[in-house]
């Protein structure tokens, strides 16, 4: 079934695209993955979209992560080929006060709403997003909750959305 | 005096050069279930332009589980994302869990959660597909599927005390045993429930109307579902062959032997609502076989909760696991620092994705078609905004 | 003012009185009974049981109840209504369908008013119900409203065509337009030596024209699969949405006492009227109503019968089914009809 690792992805990768390395990071336990620079980003992924022994035709998923120690902002990116049944996951850090990443909407639709969310919920930017909105939160909502440091916001048009003083 | 007369209705229409009247479908409307608001742009009543606006029951459910304390202490939100296939979503979290905990499932555990977890699939189906009828204005098709859902209901009450919301699994085992007459209630429903699948496909799948009003609408092209990340019966009604349970097997999957349905624009072209409905069907079938053959081969004895661990503390690392719930692939995120409670939780719902291709293959269809659209893919609000 | 003269007055009164009374009776007792008849049926169909509580025996004062509730709702009208059409639109819905009932004749011994043009009063009454749907649309200044509105506005003037078209047929039959003689043409036991005398039973081409005169009348009383104007699932209520209490109960007694009309002038025109299906036996005047009533109920039956089995259709499918098979059809078959009377 899954008869590439992530180390056969990286070697087509740098044979494709001509680069120099790609950092592939892990934990102890879990998944391998990828860690890229954000230039680097649209390049890869096309590649990994459109090329023969690849084909991840599917974004599984794109989550963003906050890591207040490094003062970083983070994607990550689960990609799935259907048609070879491989995994790979990608990873781009961007710093706290320049939180920009290329939009991947143009490669997998499904980034669309991913990006959107990520976005609404960590403070990520995404570049040429086509419509670079709040999602799940209203417009006009403070902050972003999934950060570690987020703080709510007293009220919202008025209404009272912390409930500490009735505990 | 008030200036505000009905003709402000058409003020809106009789602009010179716009023919367009904006309209708000949801977040109280009888057939977005839930609350989904689409914005709607129409031509008399052809759809130009739709614009979804999700969030109205966002709860955060990925802070939530940051802030717990305890792995553990997530499960019973898991339920509350899609509440209408709950043992589904805890079982796509546990499984996440034991790969980070790396601990090996007694078979008899396995073997329970593969059979409420079709059971569930069934009970969602038969949610889905009566709620699509009933969107079409057939009002007792939708009463029949509940009358089914309540038997399966009942079997999850008799073991897990609830009916909706079970908080049954837990990481490395479940909470408790099933009842003492599981195995009987199990086949018998089986036995009593496959002939009602013919009946509800004489009064709805082949009735003349019904076709009509979903066959060549909503047309999702394959490649089109796959670059929206599409899965479940809406990747499989466009004919793709794509089953987690069969393609990236978990749990005891891999024992059992079932066909994946999947769409071939037999009364329409393929794709459309009537493919993704019989898709659902069809799978109800299937979950009958792999029920079947499970309550067959299950063990008797063993201990469900002995590889409960005391305490969840994974090493640093991140998985994503996904299965496949009725709606399509659950994937959970899970980054662990090592800590009692997890650094990030990320769910990928089903529904969140599906629901974003609905501008792509809504616009241009009648206002009556957006509800057969929206009928067709199945969504759980609850799952869309978490 | 003479004495006399005022006797004469009061007894006219009387007459107007009873004349509008008794119509007015039975729709009110028939609407309450339909509403919870529907309500029972939907039940037996869908496997459960239907209101069981008010009342004690199966529920029967439920309607009653829930009249109750309507009437002490409160009545809201919406700020940015046109208030005196919004409020109007209700009765002046009821008010068609009630008037038309003058030309029903009820039994042998009974009938509001004689006229000799009555199918055609009758067919041109009803169309106000199009105008008060259509006004209670544009009233609420709601965008759901007008969108039913204009739904019911294109099916019902477009239905009116097939409805008429089988009428006519009946009326080359009998040539008349009176229903009594309409349905004093139907009375002894003839066809195949042991059939009523009922235009369906003697000509075949008005067995066809009986089929459309049904679904276009589904359609006229917004039925399902033609309940487009209010299709709740679509429309939320299409041109209801805004009403609520007394106002919302008046349409929904329009709305039946239109069911009733329509089928008890399908009765009329195709099953004999008040004639019994036994030739003298259990006839004469008040037999007469029961076997009318019975007849115009059970084609309401069918009607909730349909209602509880079939999905809705969409509203340019409706169009289709309308204009591109049910008036080439109903015409071809006029034609037919006539033929056939010529030859036999």
């Amino acid at each position: 079934m899954n008869n590439k690792t992530i180390e056969d992805i990286a070697e087509v990768l740098k044979e494709t695209l001509g680069l120099d390395e790609l950092t592939i990071e892990g934990g102890t336990i879990g998944e391998k993955w990828l860690r890229l620079k954000p230039e680097e980003l649209l390049p890869v992924c096309k590649t990994l979209r459109d090329e023969s022994g690849l084909r991840f035709d599917m974004l599984m998923c794109l989550s963003g992560v906050h890591y207040p120690a490094e003062n970083e902002l983070g994607v990550t990116y689960h990609l799935n080929s259907t048609k070879l049944n491989l995994k790979v996951t990608l990873k781009v850090r961007v710093p706290e006060e320049k939180a920009v990443i290329p939009s991947v909407e143009s490669i997998w639709k499904t980034a669309d709403w991913h990006e959107r969310e990520a976005y609404d919920m960590i403070g990520v930017t995404f570049a040429n997003h086509p419509n670079m909105q709040r999602i799940l939160c209203p417009d006009d909502w403070e902050g972003f909750p999934l950060r570690k440091d987020y703080v709510q916001q007293e009220t919202y048009q008025g209404i009272t959305t912390r409930y500490d003083e009735y505990e | 005096m008030n200036t505000n007369k009905p003709e402000l209705v058409i003020k809106e229409l009789g602009q010179p050069g716009k023919r367009e009247m904006t309209i708000n479908m949801g977040p109280q409307h009888p057939s977005t279930h839930g609350v989904l608001r689409l914005e709607l742009d129409l031509d008399g009543e052809l759809i130009t332009a739709v614009r979804p606006h999700i969030g109205y029951l966002h709860r955060c459910f990925e802070k939530y589980a940051e802030q717990m304390d305890d792995y553990s202490k997530v499960i019973p939100y898991t339920d509350r994302m899609d509440y209408v296939s709950a043992m589904n979503q805890e079982h796509g979290y546990v499984i996440a869990l034991e790969k980070m905990l790396e601990i090996e499932v007694p078979v008899k555990v396995e073997y329970i959660r593969v059979i409420v977890a079709e059971l569930q699939r069934i009970a969602s189906h038969l949610l889905g597909i009566g709620a699509f009828g009933l969107d079409l204005g057939a009002f007792t098709p939708f009463l029949y599927c509940f009358i089914e859902r309540e038997k399966i209901l009942d079997i999850f009450e008799k073991s897990s005390g609830a009916r909706l919301l079970y908080n049954y699994m837990a990481v490395g085992g479940l909470m408790r045993d099933v009842h003492s007459d599981f195995r009987k209630d199990t086949s018998e429903f089986v036995k009593t429930f496959r002939p009602k699948i013919k009946e509800l496909n004489d009064l709805l799948s082949y009735n003349r109307i019904f076709i009509d009003r979903t066959a060549n609408i909503g047309v999702l092209p394959v490649d089109v579902a796959l670059n929206f990340g599409a899965s479940g019966p809406v990747l499989r009604g466009s004919g793709y062959k794509w089953d987690l349970r069969k393609n990236d097997p978990y749990s005891i999957y891999d024992r059992f032997e079932f066909d994946i349905p999947v769409g071939s624009g037999e009364v329409g072209t393929l794709g459309d609502c009537w493919d993704r409905y019989i898709v659902r069907v069809r799978e109800m079938e299937e979950s009958l076989k792999i029920i079947e053959q499970a309550v067959d081969t299950m063990p008797e004895t063993g201990d469900v909760t002995e590889a409960i661990p005391k305490r969840i503390r994974p090493k640093d690392g991140e998985v994503y696991v996904r299965s496949e719930t009725p709606r399509g692939e659950l994937g959970y995120y899970i980054i662990s620092d090592k800590s009692a409670s997890a650094y990030r939780v990320k769910a990928r719902a089903p529904s969140f994705v599906h629901l974003s291709m609905l501008p792509a293959i809504s616009v241009g269809s009648l206002i009556a078609d957006m509800v057969a659209i929206v009928g067709s893919i199945d969504i759980v609000l609850g799952e869309v905004d978490r | 003012m003479g004495i006399f003269q005022m006797t004469a007055n009061s007894f006219a009164l009387t007459t107007i009185l009873v004349h509008a009374l008794f119509p007015l009776t039975i729709i009110l007792v028939y609407a309450l009974v339909a509403i919870w008849g529907e309500r029972k049926i939907a039940g037996f169909i869908q496997d459960r049981l239907g209101p069981m509580r008010v009342g004690g025996w199966h529920g029967w004062a439920q309607s009653i109840a829930d009249l109750l509730k309507l009437i002490q709702k409160e009545d809201i009208i919406p700020t940015d209504a046109s208030r005196f059409l919004f409020k109007f639109a209700p009765f002046m819905m009821f008010a068609a369908s009630y008037a038309a009932f003058a030309v029903i004749p009820f039994s042998s011994g009974y009938m509001g008013s004689s006229i000799n043009i009555g199918v055609f009063y009758l067919l041109a009454v009803t169309s106000l119900l199009t105008l008060s749907i259509i006004m209670a649309a544009w009233a609420s200044n709601n965008k759901w409203s007008l969108l039913g509105g204009m739904r019911s506005a294109a099916q019902m003037v477009s239905y009116e065509v097939p409805t008429i078209a089988t009428v006519l047929t009946v009326i080359v039959v009998s040539g008349s337009l009176n229903l009594m003689t309409v349905t004093e043409l139907q009375s002894g036991n003839d066809v195949l030596g042991f059939l009523p005398n009922w235009f369906i039973f003697q000509n075949p081409f008005l067995i066809v024209a009986f089929i459309i005169f049904f679904i276009s009348i589904l359609a006229e009383a917004h039925r399902v699969p033609f309940d487009l104007p209010e299709s709740e699932s679509e429309l939320v209520a299409g041109y209801q949405t805004e009403y609520s209490g007394m106002r919302w109960a008046m349409f929904m007694l329009a709305e039946y006492a239109d069911m009733l009309l329509l089928s008890l002038l399908g009765a009329t025109l195709f099953f004999g009227g008040w004639n019994s299906p036994f030739g003298d036996f259990m006839a004469g005047p008040v037999w007469g109503f029961f076997w009318f009533m019975l007849k115009g109920l059970l084609l309401v039956f069918v009607m909730m019968w349909i209602r509880w089995t079939l999905p809705r259709y969409r509203v340019d499918q409706l169009m289709h089914i309308c204009w591109s098979i049910l008036i080439p059809l109903s015409f071809i078959n006029l034609i037919l009809v006539a033929l056939w009377e010529l030859i036999f």
